[in-house]
């Protein structure tokens, strides 16, 4: 709950993770904030904005939001960059060089996966791999204590290692309330912006080559240095007493995140005794420490979502030091989707040798398919309700996009042939406009705050290259799917208003209406009008998400 | 604990007064809950445990001792969660699923009666709009009456307490009203 957020020093209150995060980048003293927001993300940023002694941005996209993070850290500001998974992807083109250059400022990234897409289109991402390719600390909290916690030992890595930090949470880490006892808020006065200096270090602050190759180098000394620091931070646990009762020193599990929450309540429930390796360090992983609990095991059951990163890791090691263990994990313990409480269980017991009495589960035959919905009184049903009397849905083309109109990919809509990233419908409109000229009509749905992410580029990208998409940018007015944050084109304190409108003739978009579509013959007319076009053609159909006063 | 509903029943509501109220009598308390997409319109499904002390912030497979259901239909999606001895405290209220015929209540009733025989069915919607004149809050009366009954073995000053701590300003007066209500029909 949001006035937990400042509660006093020592206190015990509940927090969901996502509020817990933002505890304890208060509790490091954090003064410059930047998002995209993102489920399962969002209300890190939205809990940032109602605070005060600290910069908090809304971006425009992910990549702004860390270059923006990037500037502050440069300038010496504590700094956090949050998003969820996808908005890594659209950020790694400033991410890569910042793990080179390295930061001045403590700097602390938080990224938020989704397995099991609940709210995600796209894929099923695993942001744990990119800690391949960047060389960029990975810490993985499992609870809301450990998010706030983790989040303070994040910006002290950063802090002594001048690193970014990633701290990777999944859906069920950012949306768990549980109890967390404070600590100290950093004092206020620390927390002011703008007396910052940026000091000039050109040879610290350009990644131009050669210089470049020797910055690779520095990475891969300074991951050296943090793996020594892994092996012996108390985020990666040795533990294990969760069940009293059968026990063995031959088994051992080794897990992360909030899997570990489920191996401790599967172990309660089957009364087993195994050691535990809980790490808080995906990477760099503190090798000596699992050698150590590796050693003198038989069999370990590698417990973790998604990808088996740490079970193709700890093979290696294995190879190393116990020739003979049996490494056991993507075997027992499902890739696709996430984990849940029985899942676990019963790997557990399959892995132990104990018969698990699955409590059996009558299957239930009646369907209960209800799909989310267009909420009642969305503008969006008269946008969709006006193509469906403008042309024949078989004749048209549909491009889908990422926002609450995504939804018109599903009954009693079905318009929508694809649905990709955030802008892509209207980058893929021209490629399919090219590719099959004057012979099919498109049609393409793309939402105000999601035209500003990522649009434009693709709207330019048209207009240049020639092609003749029809676009329907959905505008009501706010960023609605992730909560009502703002965007560039509302008014928000003394900023100025960019009008979409002004964008798109900037773009020299020739064919242009602004339509409010309750006024459904005006908008029926313009859509076959402007599918006769040659060129480019933009409508902006402008009403308000019902949520906006 | 499982609670399923719909999309705007105020779930994640009831799951921070059940939380607030349970770490107040001393328990650990964990809850998950979900946002976005999934949230809209469609079927919600949150969960809250609370004891010495709690590990995991979801119920396992099975082991749920309550199952509240805020709408009948999607009672049937939370069997995943039951066994033999799971309560189903059954809010007597459909919302119709676009593209599929209502569910009627016998039929729905039957299918969980396979697993587990304690089921309460309660017109709370219908109680809640005859009484205060909002069904909305049918979800506060719910959990208000389970706990004068004894099915959530919490203290229902805690939950009036918590009530008073979560809901906003504007809203208090009329869960107050439902709080005393739920008293009332115990």
């Amino acid at each position: 709950m949001f006035q937990n957020v400042l509660e006093k020093k020592d206190k015990k209150v509940i927090l969901l993770g996502n509020e817990a995060i933002v505890r304890g980048a208060l509790e490091a003293g954090v003064q410059f904030v930047s998002t995209y927001p993102g489920t399962p993300a969002s209300e890190i940023g939205d809990t940032f904005y109602r605070l005060q002694d600290l910069y908090f941005e809304y971006s425009t996209n992910e990549k702004v939001a860390l270059e923006a993070g990037i500037g502050a850290s440069f300038s010496g500001l504590k700094t956090m960059v949050v998003m969820k998974d996808f908005g890594l992807n659209v950020c790694l083109d400033a991410l890569f060089p910042f793990c080179y250059t390295g930061t001045k400022g403590p700097t602390v990234i938080v990224v938020a996966d989704d397995p099991s897409c609940h709210s995600s289109a796209q894929s099923e991402q695993n942001t744990r791999g990119f800690a391949f390719l960047l060389h960029i600390p990975i810490l993985e909290p499992s609870d809301s204590q450990e998010c706030k916690d983790f989040v303070k030992f994040a910006f002290e890595i950063s802090e002594k290692f001048k690193m970014p930090v990633l701290l990777r949470t999944t859906t069920r880490v950012n949306h768990q309330s549980g109890l967390v006892k404070l600590g100290k808020l950093a004092s206020r006065s620390s927390l002011r912006r703008g007396d910052a200096g940026f000091v000039k270090d050109v040879n610290r602050f350009n990644t131009l080559p050669p210089r470049v190759l020797e910055m690779h180098k520095e990475l891969l000394d300074k991951i050296e240095k943090i793996q020594e620091y892994s092996e012996k931070s108390k985020l990666n646990l040795v533990g294990g007493k969760a069940g009293r009762g059968l026990s063995s020193s031959k088994l051992g599990i080794i897990t992360s995140g909030v899997s570990y929450l489920y191996v401790m309540e599967a172990l309660k429930e089957l009364k087993i005794n195994l050691p535990i390796l809980k790490l808080g360090f995906f990477y760099p992983l503190p090798e000596r420490k699992i050698k150590n609990f590796i050693k003198p095991l038989k069999k370990v059951l590698i417990v973790e979502e998604s990808e088996p990163f740490l079970e193709k890791e700890i093979k290696i090691f294995a190879k190393e030091v116990n020739c003979g263990l049996k490494v056991v994990g993507k075997e027992l313990v499902p890739e696709i989707g996430e984990l849940k409480p029985g899942i676990v269980a019963q790997a557990i017991a399959k892995f132990f040798g104990k018969k698990f009495n699955k409590l059996s589960v009558i299957s239930n035959q009646l369907s209960v398919n209800r799909r989310p919905q267009l909420c009642q009184g969305c503008p969006y049903w008269l946008v969709f309700g006006a193509i469906k009397k403008a042309v024949k849905e078989k004749d048209v083309i549909f491009g889908g996009d990422i926002g609450c109109y995504m939804l018109a990919g599903v009954p009693p809509h079905n318009i929508q042939d694809y649905l990709f990233c955030m802008g892509s419908s209207i980058g893929i409109a021209h490629g399919i406009k090219k590719a099959v000229s004057g012979k099919q009509k498109l049609i393409t749905f793309i939402g105000d705050s999601t035209f500003f992410h990522a649009g434009i580029p693709a709207l330019i990208n048209a207009v240049h290259n020639q092609s003749n998409p029809l676009i329907i940018i959905m505008d009501n007015k706010t960023t609605a799917m992730t909560g009502h944050q703002p965007h560039p084109g509302i008014k928000t304190d003394a900023a100025p208003i960019i009008k979409i409108e002004d964008v798109i003739s900037a773009c020299q978009v020739k064919n242009l209406k602004i339509i409010d579509p309750i006024k459904q013959n005006e908008f029926i007319q313009t859509i076959r009008e402007f599918l006769k076009k040659d060129d480019v053609s933009v409508i902006i159909a402008r009403r308000p998400c019902k949520f906006v006063k | 604990m499982v609670i399923v509903g719909t999309g705007g029943q105020g779930l994640i509501t009831l799951l921070q007064i059940l939380a607030e109220a349970a770490f107040s009598e001393g328990y650990d308390v964990k809850t998950s809950e979900l946002h976005g997409l999934s949230q809209r319109g469609g079927s919600v499904e949150v969960h809250i445990r609370f004891g010495k002390k709690i590990y995991s912030p979801m119920v396992a497979q099975g082991s749920a001792d309550l199952i509240l259901g805020l709408e009948a239909q999607e009672c049937l999606k939370a069997i995943y969660f039951a066994n033999g001895k799971t309560i189903f405290l059954i809010n007597k209220f459909l919302v119709p699923i676009s593209g599929q015929k209502l569910l009627k209540q016998e039929e729905i009733l039957k299918n969980l009666k396979k697993i587990s025989k304690n089921i309460i069915l309660i017109p709370a919607a219908d109680i809640c709009e005859k009484e205060l004149g909002k069904n909305v809050v049918a979800g506060i009366y719910l959990i208000c009456l389970a706990c004068f009954k004894g099915l959530i073995p919490i203290n229902p000053k805690s939950i009036f307490k918590a009530i008073e701590k979560i809901v906003p300003k504007k809203y208090l007066d009329l869960n107050i009203k439902t709080f005393y209500l739920a008293k009332h029909e115990k």
